[in-house]
């Protein structure tokens, strides 16, 4: 008994030891741009990488569902500005209430994931090309409906202050950091729970681990994957919220590119492309050591250009590592 | 004669091209093993996999305790309490043993899984059983052994009355067989009626209480276990009389040394290898799943590393860093895992058979001179009798026997000297069995040399001019097919650093 005991403290060891790498990543991360520039650990910046993440942090959650069930999800990021369009259609152009706007934008997403997540499981598309067709539908349905032009929410709304307000800075004053920000560390800690406590996550990892196995198990493999794919367009919905929020409005050709940042922070993360393993405390760390370079290397004026060509090496060698890392366990 | 638990009655399953169940019929009683046998595409897994909910009859009837039920899905077959323990084991690798059990059934606390329950209805089953697996242990970090542990806890858990097992031993060595028949014994004693499906007919008599043949799709008949020969089964099954145990008397091969392994070691796995292969040689090596044989291969193949030691391939000490330095040397390793290592299925079978020789078939700029390949395959084709309706049939679509005859086909296409055979004829029925034995009889007397890689013993007797026989890494013995026998095999294959061979189970 004695050595079983010891054996499962070994593994969970093993475990910690792969999620503080990364975060030991982002640690490093922030140290060298610490030193190098006395611009980098102020208040102001560390709150600007905490709101930049939010967006990618959501769309990032949202994909990680998707991934660990062996899927992939190309449409998150257009399918959260169709979200915004929605939300900005309801408050502005209809002028009902904020919280049926929120709504608009949740319903669309969860809606798009719960289509692609038929289209997975009952259409048998792999969900590579169901994705890449939602990507392109959501992308046009948007630009149709705002034909073209942003729209923007009237100010009296306080439409703006769902992300840029802090309820946390009212409540301690000088602490302002924006709810933008707390929205998505609540997210991931729901969807972080969902994932490792429930049922729900159980099927995510058993269906991405062995899809056959878990149908052959009874599960109604169909039914979960059409539910886990609405799940993860439930956080790209709120995803839709925040950035129509920071920006004050819907930005209808915004959008594409954004589901490739958040597909790179979740495999930083270390989420398996291939299924079956991942965390959502990965992700999230995975999306800040994304943001947090972009912005320590914006300080240092290196050009755009080259912020793009670290975050590709950053994204090659975080799974190069993950690689070797497999096989020094074997 | 009390109730049968099961009976069914005309069952009749056609899939596009193929009947493959016509009017079957199968009963099973209380507390009985059932074995159910005949060769590939008899029919056996398709009549199971109707019972487990797989797929669903087109005709006929399923009277369960004399009740007519109809079973739609996998989950009405598990609540009804029929389970089914695959050939291919069904386990999701990432979740732990606990886990992959109750799966679809977790214990909850409120909204949250109770992981802790989990685990001690996991350990519950286990200790039941008297298994020595850890509930919360990976499934990836398992032995193929516990891993089968774990489907058949799995199966039991729903309470299950009637048990399938789907070629159970495939995988097993002799003594996780003997475990795994000690549990099915004792799943007996609770009245649970099972049902046995095997290729390996030497089990038959230790196991089953009735036997019933299958055929091209047809129900041949059920005798009883204890009035039958297993010659007369093999006559049912192939419709004709093979004798399955008839010795081979091997040729004396030559004495020219091909190959040469001197003191081969890495880590744990291999421990100061040595043997020589002669030319026309067949040398068997025996021993338990995980005794080093495949990474002895591997290693020779160059498909795995090692640390120290040396080959020598005729005379000349060779450095094989890659399998495709290996080829170079005319050695061909031909996988256990024939689907995923030996062949790339959705290609046809010229296409396979020219793989590893179609850079040699080209004019100006790489343009494969397709006459060419289609004379060297249909001449393969012809050479080892492979059954295919053209040569351009895909190979997902030949028989497990043809399939390890294209293999074979596409190393004899590259004219290797050496050939290691990992299991040969896993998963393959008894008349492909004999195909597949002459085959490595006459390469052998072509001069080729052979390695063959076997845990079944019978075949290891039967085949081998000489037996190595290798336990936790080292050659515990090379045996003469004089002095080679069951008894001196397995004595050599556990002999095990001071540890009692009959723990096998306890020890990992």
């Amino acid at each position: 008994m004695k050595s079983k005991a010891n054996n499962r403290e070994k593994k969970r060891g093993a475990e910690a030891v792969q999620r503080l790498l990364a975060f030991g990543a982002l640690v490093i991360l922030f140290i060298v741009f610490s030193f190098a520039s006395p611009y980098f650990f102020t208040f102001s910046n560390v709150v600007g990488i905490l709101v930049s993440t939010a967006v990618n942090g959501l769309l990032a959650i949202g994909v990680t569902f998707i991934i660990i069930t062996g899927g992939i999800d190309l449409s998150v990021g257009t399918v959260m500005t169709l979200s915004s369009v929605m939300a900005a259609v309801v408050v502005k152009n209809l002028g009902l209430p904020v919280p049926l706007g929120i709504l608009a934008a949740i319903l669309t997403g969860t809606l798009a994931g719960i289509v692609n997540g038929l289209m997975v499981s009952k259409l048998k598309l792999p969900s590579f090309i169901a994705t890449l067709g939602m990507l392109n539908v959501a992308k046009g349905l948007a630009l149709v409906i705002t034909d073209l032009s942003p729209i923007y929410f009237p100010l009296e709304t306080g439409w703006n202050e769902l992300a840029m307000g802090s309820i946390l800075g009212a409540i301690i004053p000088g602490f302002e950091i924006p709810n933008a920000v707390l929205i998505m560390f609540g997210s991931a800690l729901v969807a972080g729970l969902i994932l490792s406590k429930t049922v729900i996550g159980r099927y995510t990892f058993a269906i991405g681990s062995n899809e056959e196995a878990a149908r052959l198990s009874g599960l109604n493999v169909g039914f979960w994957k059409t539910f886990i794919y609405g799940l993860g367009g439930f956080f790209v919905g709120i995803a839709g919220v925040v950035i129509a929020a920071r920006l004050n409005s819907a930005q209808p050709a915004l959008g594409q590119g954004y589901e490739l940042d958040a597909i790179a922070a979740a495999v930083i993360g270390g989420v398996s492309l291939s299924g079956g393993e991942g965390s959502m405390l990965g992700t999230i760390i995975g999306a800040f050591i994304i943001s947090t370079l972009t912005n320590g290397l914006r300080i240092l004026s290196v050009p755009q250009e080259w912020q793009i060509v670290v975050t590709g090496l950053i994204i090659i060698l975080s799974v190069v590592l993950d690689i070797l890392r497999r096989r020094s366990r074997e | 004669m009390d109730e049968m638990l099961l009976t069914m009655q005309g069952i009749d399953k056609s899939f596009p091209g193929v009947h493959a169940l016509d009017h079957c019929n199968f009963e099973l009683r209380h507390g009985e093993v059932h074995a159910l046998v005949g060769e590939n595409g008899a029919g056996k897994s398709t009549l199971m996999k109707i019972l487990a909910g797989v797929y669903s009859k087109d005709e006929g009837k399923l009277l369960f305790k004399g009740q007519e039920v109809e079973i739609s899905n996998p989950h009405t077959a598990q609540e009804m309490g029929f389970s089914m323990v695959y050939q291919e084991l069904n386990l999701m690798p990432h979740l732990t043993a606990a886990q992959n059990i109750f799966i679809g059934r977790e214990p909850l606390k409120g909204l949250l899984l109770d992981e802790n329950s989990l685990n001690e209805k996991a350990q519950a089953l286990f200790d039941m059983m008297n298994l020595n697996v850890d509930p919360w242990m990976k499934i990836s970090d398992m032995t193929v052994a516990k891993q089968q542990m774990v489907e058949i806890s799995k199966a039991l858990s729903f309470n299950s009355e009637v048990l399938i097992f789907d070629e159970p031993s495939a995988a097993l060595t002799d003594v996780e067989i003997r475990e795994l028949f000690r549990i099915i014994r004792q799943l007996k004693e609770t009245d649970v009626g099972i049902i046995y499906i095997t290729h390996r007919l030497e089990e038959l008599k230790e196991i089953s209480d009735r036997i019933t043949v299958l055929r091209d799709g047809l129900f041949v008949d059920t005798v009883d276990t204890h009035e039958t020969s297993i010659d007369q089964i093999i006559k049912m099954m192939v419709g004709r009389v093979i004798y399955e145990s008839a010795p081979e008397v091997p040729e004396e091969p030559s004495q020219e040394i091909v190959l040469e392994v001197k003191h081969l070691s890495r880590d744990n796995a291999l421990k100061d290898v040595s043997f020589q292969l002669r030319k026309g040689e067949i040398l068997g090596f025996a021993g338990l799943v995980g005794a080093g044989r495949t990474e002895t291969a591997r290693a020779i193949f160059g498909a795995d590393p090692f640390d120290s030691g040396e080959v020598i391939i005729k005379g000349k000490k060779v450095n094989i860093k890659s399998p495709s330095d290996a080829v170079a040397h005319e050695i061909a390793y031909l996988s256990e895992d024939r689907k995923r290592y030996g062949l790339c299925l959705g290609l046809d079978v010229k296409t396979n058979i020219v793989l590893t020789i179609v850079n040699q078939l080209t004019a100006f700029l790489g343009w494969v001179k397709v006459k060419l390949v289609n004379s060297i395959s249909s001449d393969i084709v012809e050479q080892l009798l492979i059954r295919t309706p053209s040569l351009e049939q895909k190979a997902k679509n030949l028989s497990g026997g043809n399939q390890q005859k294209l293999v074979i086909g596409k190393w004899l296409a590259r004219n290797a000297d050496v050939l290691i055979f990992d299991e040969p004829t896993r998963g393959i029925d008894v008349g492909a069995k004999q195909e597949i034995y002459s085959l490595l009889n006459e390469l052998a007397s072509q001069g080729k040399s052979i390695i063959m890689i076997s845990s079944e013993l019978p075949e290891i007797l039967r085949m081998s001019h000489r037996v190595i026989v290798m336990c936790e890494g080292r050659i515990t013995g090379e045996l003469d097919y004089t002095e080679a026998t069951q008894e001196s095999i397995m004595k050599l294959a556990t002999m095990r650093n001071g540890n009692n061979p009959n723990n096998f189970n306890k020890n990992e």
